[in-house]
């Protein structure tokens, strides 16, 4: 069992939402995520003057697959993702310990399925 | 104010004690105060009036997504902007302007004869009618472009056709044509600019969907009912000084028997609005029963004077049930994307509120056609001129902007947001939005 978490564009969230659905994962967490990366924030105006934004809008998905699955995951992410230019984002990747799914007491990978 | 108060109260009294006053002074004092209580009517209902662009910002902020929120506030507030200046230049002049064959003003540009009593109240409604199209045109239409677009509604579309209604010598009000406040003559004709707007933009990334070769259509929600719902209520509550200070007169006192119409409609629009969405789809929507009073207040618009107050109701509950069916054929069945409801609410109940004048009307007070048929059929032909003339003249527009200057942003920029690509800044600093929806 692994945890894929990827920290990618708010604006495209529904297209890795659509490009996760297509390879039938369907079990996402996402959260707003504030983030200073590569692309070293941008400058909006308020009232003529200038504002320094560096820590940047982002998007954290979190995804709980078998090992099977990780590979198809983080495809589906970087399809959805990718537009080749800095601040497109980053995936990890990390064991998990268990999963119990809440309403069953089930364990393991069945709590994740 | 305490002498001229003085005064007044003064002259009244020396009116009814003295018996030597002579009959001219007399009918000219009476004058001076008649038209004083048309300067000071036409002034508070303008002012109400123009308190109806802050209800527009608000409707179609709420309506729209957070992302957008300042965007559309820029549009509300320069279709007014400079939509004043060219009604001041050239429009108040084409729509009440001495007539050359009953279609179009000819004299009277820059204000030259100096009425601004008249130029304050009808303002207000050219201002009307331009910034119905910024809700449906929301969330992708470049900002330089609408500029260009209200510029050209103002000055030119909305005085022509409101000139053959208005004006007292056009070619529809000489058939008898009738419309009150505006049903036609401001709410159609803002709502077919907004039509062919619509159309010609094309809908918002993501609206409609093709899954397998069919149009999926998505629902994209708005950010804050509360504000919509505040811009319904400054809506309604501007548009008493809209149909009752249409009477264009201080002294007729019929301004009341209008009051009461507006209310019953408006009333009559949200329950009608309200029971359909309860019966179609399960639940009392918030939005939909929100359009729906402002269905019922742009169908009373034109009939407000000249109908019953049972048949105020009736015209409401009609406009209420009619923008809900509206709404459901243009997203669902049409695939035009207007995020507000504004064609439908403007422009199906403009038409509704036009024709109730003839189904609805007391002849006599309408004084147009001898028979109820004739008179609907008058109504009718008139409602079909003002569609046939905006449709033309904005698509002509619309098609000319996207062709030069370009009507919409990147998609890019459309995802992003219009109030950080276009204006540099966000509506809600410090909050957490989902740019992404």
């Amino acid at each position: 069992m692994k945890l894929v978490v990827a920290y990618i564009q708010p604006d495209k969230l529904n297209a890795v939402k659509q490009e996760l659905f297509k390879d039938e994962i369907h079990k996402i967490s996402v959260t707003n995520a504030l983030g200073c990366g590569q692309q070293m924030g941008y400058t909006e105006t308020y009232r003529g003057v200038d504002v320094e934004v560096n820590l940047l809008k982002k998007v954290r998905i979190e995804i709980a697959v078998t090992e099977p699955f990780v590979q198809t995951t983080v495809d589906a992410i970087i399809r959805g993702a990718r537009t080749g230019e800095i601040g497109d984002g980053k995936i990890f990747i990390m064991p998990i310990e268990d999963s119990i799914r809440i309403r069953s007491g089930e364990k393991g990978e069945a709590a994740i399925g | 104010m305490k002498k001229s108060k003085k005064i007044f109260i003064f002259t009244i009294l020396a009116l009814l004690l003295s018996v030597s006053v002579h009959a001219d002074e007399l009918t000219d004092t009476l004058d001076l105060y008649s038209a004083a209580f048309d300067a000071i009517w036409l002034l508070i209902c303008g002012g109400l009036v123009f308190f109806m662009q802050a209800g527009f910002a608000m409707v179609e902020t709420g309506l729209t997504r957070a992302k957008n929120a300042g965007n559309i506030i820029m549009k509300n507030l320069m279709d007014f902007s400079a939509g004043a200046i060219l009604y001041w230049a050239v429009g108040w002049g084409l729509m009440y302007g001495e007539t050359a064959g009953g279609f179009i003003g000819s004299s009277d540009f820059f204000l030259a004869s100096g009425d601004t009593m008249n130029w304050f109240f009808q303002v207000v409604f050219a201002a009307t009618a331009a910034t119905i199209v910024s809700g449906a045109m929301a969330e992708r239409t470049k900002f330089s472009s609408y500029i260009i677009y209200s510029v050209v509604i103002s000055g030119l579309i909305y005085p022509i056709s409101g000139h053959w209604i208005w004006q007292g010598d056009g070619w529809l009000t000489a058939l008898g044509f009738h419309d009150f406040a505006g049903s036609t003559v401001v709410h159609s004709v803002g709502a077919w600019a907004a039509l062919m707007g619509a159309i010609i933009i094309g809908p918002r990334t993501g609206k409609y969907v093709k899954v397998d070769g069919k149009v999926s259509v998505k629902a994209i929600m708005g950010h804050n009912m509360p504000l919509a719902a505040l811009g319904v209520f400054i809506l309604w509550f501007g548009w008493y000084g809209f149909n009752a200070g249409s009477t264009l007169s201080g002294t007729d006192l019929s301004m009341t028997d209008v009051a009461v119409t507006t209310t019953l409609a408006a009333a009559a629009g949200v329950i009608g609005a309200m029971f359909t969405t309860w019966i179609a789809f399960g639940k009392p929507d918030v939005s939909m029963s929100l359009n729906g009073a402002l269905a019922g207040l742009v169908g009373i618009t034109a009939p407000c004077a000249v109908v019953s107050n049972g048949a105020a109701i009736i015209i409401g509950l009609i406009a209420g049930i009619l923008v809900v069916a509206s709404v459901e054929f243009i997203d669902k069945k049409l695939h035009i994307d207007d995020p507000v409801g504004a064609i439908s609410v403007h422009g199906v109940c403009g038409v509704w509120g036009t024709l109730a004048v003839g189904i609805f009307g007391d002849l006599e007070a309408i004084g147009g056609a001898a028979t109820r048929l004739g008179q609907i059929g008058v109504q009718a032909l008139g409602a079909a001129a003002v569609f046939v003339w905006v449709t033309v003249t904005a698509g002509l527009l619309f098609l000319i902007i996207k062709k030069t200057v370009g009507l919409r942003v990147s998609e890019a920029e459309e995802l992003k947001g219009l109030d950080i690509e276009e204006h540099g800044t966000e509506s809600y600093a410090g909050f957490q939005i989902f740019q992404n929806m």
